[in-house]
């Protein structure tokens, strides 16, 4: 944890949103961003979801929460109340950018709606991040991460071999969300370089069904053809995830004149550990087309493959996939991804402080190494209310009468 | 100046495949100048590669080129050849933005480093999106999004306990281009204040990973290693894909609290097994998942997979139809009403439809302009801004470097 200057350290951002937005906020505070999360007194429904820390599920122990937190400060306020409203409004005037995911027209409701909070600051981003938009016939519609793969990222489900199955999304945390929110800050920094221009705010309205809308569907538009689940276009079964000593490994077989690249070095590798038969010596790869060979070949190399990888682990086959340039990746675990080589020699992990719990706990870090600035941890998630008093004394000038009755009042 | 929000940004941009294009074609619907440098001699897959419209191959007919090189001009350049390299050079002096995915250190080793270019453009913002980055012992890999997957931790977690993890597809091409947009523009804004321009080295893999955070954070703190677990939730039952009337038909159904639950028993009828006390409560329901699914999906069964949505939707319950292509883009009021598909003219398709950003700025939301033909502004480029006469384009051609 650093204090270097980031990207966006000349903001200031106000973080209103649930489960849904969380993540942008955090991307815009590793950034450098001065970010307040603004929970509903008593704190955010999120940290009622797990993982715990130790497992003791404590609204201040989610994992969940602290992932999704980094590099933000915190306060309660209800904005529901006329006096919390207020209090929002004052905060407006200071904040670059405004986040928030309730049901749209909410904000309206409230008289803090883009129109309205344009009056406060005209300079203001309003980032709105909602299940389908702001606007259309769904707006109001829910959108749990299970319904958004479903209405948004569908055609890619029905990708995924599963025939024999119902189609199935990536499981634990909601994987719609995180491209929400990332994608929230790709709107967010748009609307803020049209502002470097113009001096002007607006309105980001990110709809998740259309951020998880990523899977070309080209060929529908252009040959009116729909593909049966599961299936591809190549008329042959062939093997993409391979069990190995302690785990999967991904690979894929290809021919041609790319084959020299890819399978020759592997063929080679499995050749001279002895698992290669006098046809697999003898085999032209630069003839194989893994769509127009026979199911006979695939089957044959592809029992020969199987017989050599069971006999390495996932990272004594990366070592040999790096070593010879073959394109073979492990199927990593949490337990892999924290023993990487790589990862390590770039300085991913970042380990951040958690004094309350007298411990001291290992994050994801930057996704970039940039070269100025590069996004850095700067503080592990907020506490319930834990910046109240710097923020509403300290920054407001809010006397401690007056937050005293703001509490007594359920406002804060 | 016009209305867009990277009005008058210029870029130039040497990446092929999916990340790069995916993530250029945001700065381009943005409205930034965005030359695409290619070549036949190291094709953008997508250029050569199925599905092409009306299935008949040609460079300018493939629908995944099309879709994610929106806005952008192309430009053919044979960069082996010395005298291409001093074309870009002196490009590198109009662009303020300058974008790679090649596998790591393929820049440098072309001639055309970050330290190359800061000395030509001391101010240039240049982006590349290696697999694994520029630096460490991995960093030369190359790879594809399918693998970018896997050695992220996203197959782990991907598809049923009891079978090998399950495929899905080239995930992290989805969430690569995302990061990379993102730090460009702040990157820009950032020059904007600073006069500072920098080296972003962007990482798929470390982008990728972010998406599975929750459960690294599980394992540094309670040992926990996370593993696909089907549709299942720890806060919703039920919760999966429930089959419909027709072939191939779904209807997914997430219900997390007991008002959500109470609606789903009225809209089916509050038919007797409702009100076992099996499924009474959250976690009774989460304990009999089986019989729970296998109790609802007996009502999804009889219904058609949109009325089942919208039924339930209507009554406050969480559901969805899970969108087939033809779905996806012409049985789908929401995103028609929000016209995500966007109909574009195009001289060797008649109409496409590429889709848009994903979000909707209200003052200056992207405009898409539909994607170039290989080449098409060769000339133009080269005369306008290179400032070559039709001579010197002349002896280009006959040096066999526009290619």
């Amino acid at each position: 944890m650093t204090e270097n200057e980031g990207l966006l350290s000349a903001y200031r951002v106000l973080d209103l949103t649930d489960e849904k937005g969380l993540f942008c906020g955090k991307l815009m505070g590793d950034m450098g961003a001065d970010v307040i999360k603004i929970e509903r007194p008593g704190g955010d429904a999120v940290r009622n979801k797990g993982p715990f820390y130790k497992d003791q599920v404590d609204p201040e122990k989610s994992l969940y929460w602290f992932s999704l937190n980094t590099s933000k400060r915190g306060i309660t306020l209800d904005i529901d109340k006329p006096e919390g409203l207020d209090v929002f409004k004052r905060l407006v005037k200071s904040a670059d950018f405004v986040i928030e995911s309730f049901t749209p027209g909410y904000m309206e409701s409230l008289g803090i709606g883009y129109a309205d909070l344009e009056k406060i600051n005209p300079e203001v981003i309003l980032v709105s991040i909602t299940p389908f938009g702001q606007t259309g016939p769904y707006s109001q519609w829910k959108g749990p991460d299970m319904v958004m793969w479903a209405l948004g990222a569908g055609p890619f489900m029905r990708t995924f071999d599963s025939q024999d199955r119902p189609p199935f999304r990536i499981s634990h945390h909601p994987q719609t969300y995180f491209h929400a929110g990332t994608e929230a800050v790709v709107g967010a920094m748009a609307a803020l370089n049209y502002r470097g221009r113009t001096g002007e705010g607006q309105q980001v309205d990110v709809s998740i069904q259309e951020c998880v809308s990523w899977h070309p569907i080209g060929d529908y538009d252009f040959n009116n053809r729909v593909m049966k689940r599961g299936t591809t276009l190549n008329p042959l079964k062939v093997t993409h995830i391979w069990p190995c000593k302690d785990g999967y490994v991904m690979w894929r077989y290809t021919g041609g004149p790319a084959a020299q690249r890819h399978s020759t070095p592997l063929a080679n590798w499995i050749i001279e550990e002895g698992f290669g038969d006098d046809w697999f010596k003898e085999f032209n790869w630069e003839e194989f087309n893994h769509f127009s060979s026979t199911q006979e070949v695939v089957d044959h190399m592809e029992k020969l493959t199987n017989d050599f990888f069971v006999t390495k682990t996932k990272s004594e086959l990366m070592e040999g996939a790096i070593r010879f340039r073959i394109m073979l990746y492990p199927i990593s675990t949490a337990k892999d991804l924290l023993e990487s080589p790589q990862l390590e020699a770039r300085g991913f992990w970042t380990d951040v402080a958690h004094p309350e719990l007298d411990d001291t706990i290992r994050y994801p870090g930057k996704w970039g190494n940039n070269s100025e600035t590069p996004p850095t941890i700067s503080r592990r998630a907020p506490l319930i209310g834990e910046h109240n008093e710097e923020i509403y004394t300290g920054e407001l000038g809010i006397s401690k009468e007056t937050r005293r009755e703001l509490k007594d009042a359920g406002v804060i | 100046m016009g209305n867009l929000p990277l009005e008058g940004v210029n870029v130039l941009d040497f990446t092929w495949v999916w990340t790069g294009p995916t993530t250029t074609k945001v700065l381009a619907d943005f409205g930034a100048t965005v030359f695409k440098i290619e070549s036949d001699k190291r094709w953008d897959v997508w250029r050569i590669s199925p599905p092409f419209k009306d299935d008949e191959q040609g460079v300018n007919r493939g629908a995944i080129f099309n879709s994610i090189n929106t806005s952008k001009k192309s430009v053919t350049l044979d960069l082996s050849h010395s005298k291409a390299k001093e074309i870009i050079k002196k490009w590198v002096t109009w662009a303020d933005v300058v974008t790679d995915n090649f596998a790591g250190g393929a820049m440098e080793r072309m001639g055309l480093g970050y330290e190359v270019l800061r000395e030509i453009k001391p101010d240039i913002i240049m982006m590349s999106s290696a697999l694994m980055g520029q630096t460490g012992p991995w960093h030369n890999s190359p790879g594809y999004g399918d693998q970018l997957s896997a050695i992220s931790g996203l197959h782990e977690i991907s598809g049923w306990p009891d079978r090998i993890p399950g495929e899905i597809g080239f995930y992290t091409d989805f969430i690569a281009p995302r990061f990379n947009a993102l730090t460009i523009l702040a990157a820009l804004d950032y020059r904007r204040r600073t006069g500072k321009g920098q080296y972003l080295d962007c990482a798929q893999h470390q982008g990728g990973v972010q998406y599975v955070a929750p459960s690294l954070l599980d394992y540094v703190v309670n040992d926990r290693i996370a593993t696909r677990q089907g549709n299942d939730d720890d806060y919703a039952a039920p919760h999966g894909s429930y089959p419909c009337k027709g072939e191939d038909r779904w209807c997914v159904i997430a219900i997390s609290t007991d008002e959500e639950w109470s609606s789903f028993c009225d809209v089916i009828g509050n038919p007797d097994w409702t009100k076992d006390s099996k499924f009474s409560t959250l976690d009774s329901r989460k304990a009999n998942r089986e019989a729970l699914d296998e109790h609802v999906a007996s009502w999804t069964v009889n219904e058609t997979d949109e009325d089942a949505m919208t039924t339930l939707q209507n009554a406050g319950v969480p559901a969805g139809r899970i969108n087939d292509p033809r779905d996806h883009m012409d049985n789908n009021p929401q995103m028609a009403f929000r016209e995500f598909y966007q109909e574009r003219e195009h001289p060797e398709l008649g109409t496409y439809r590429p889709p848009r950003q994903p979000c909707i700025l209200s003052k200056s939301p992207c405009e898409i302009k539909r994607a170039p033909l290989m080449g098409e502004h060769n000339e133009s480029a080269l005369k306008e801004i290179i400032g070559l006469t039709d001579d010197d384009i002349e002896e280009l051609v006959v040096e066999d470097i526009l290619h």
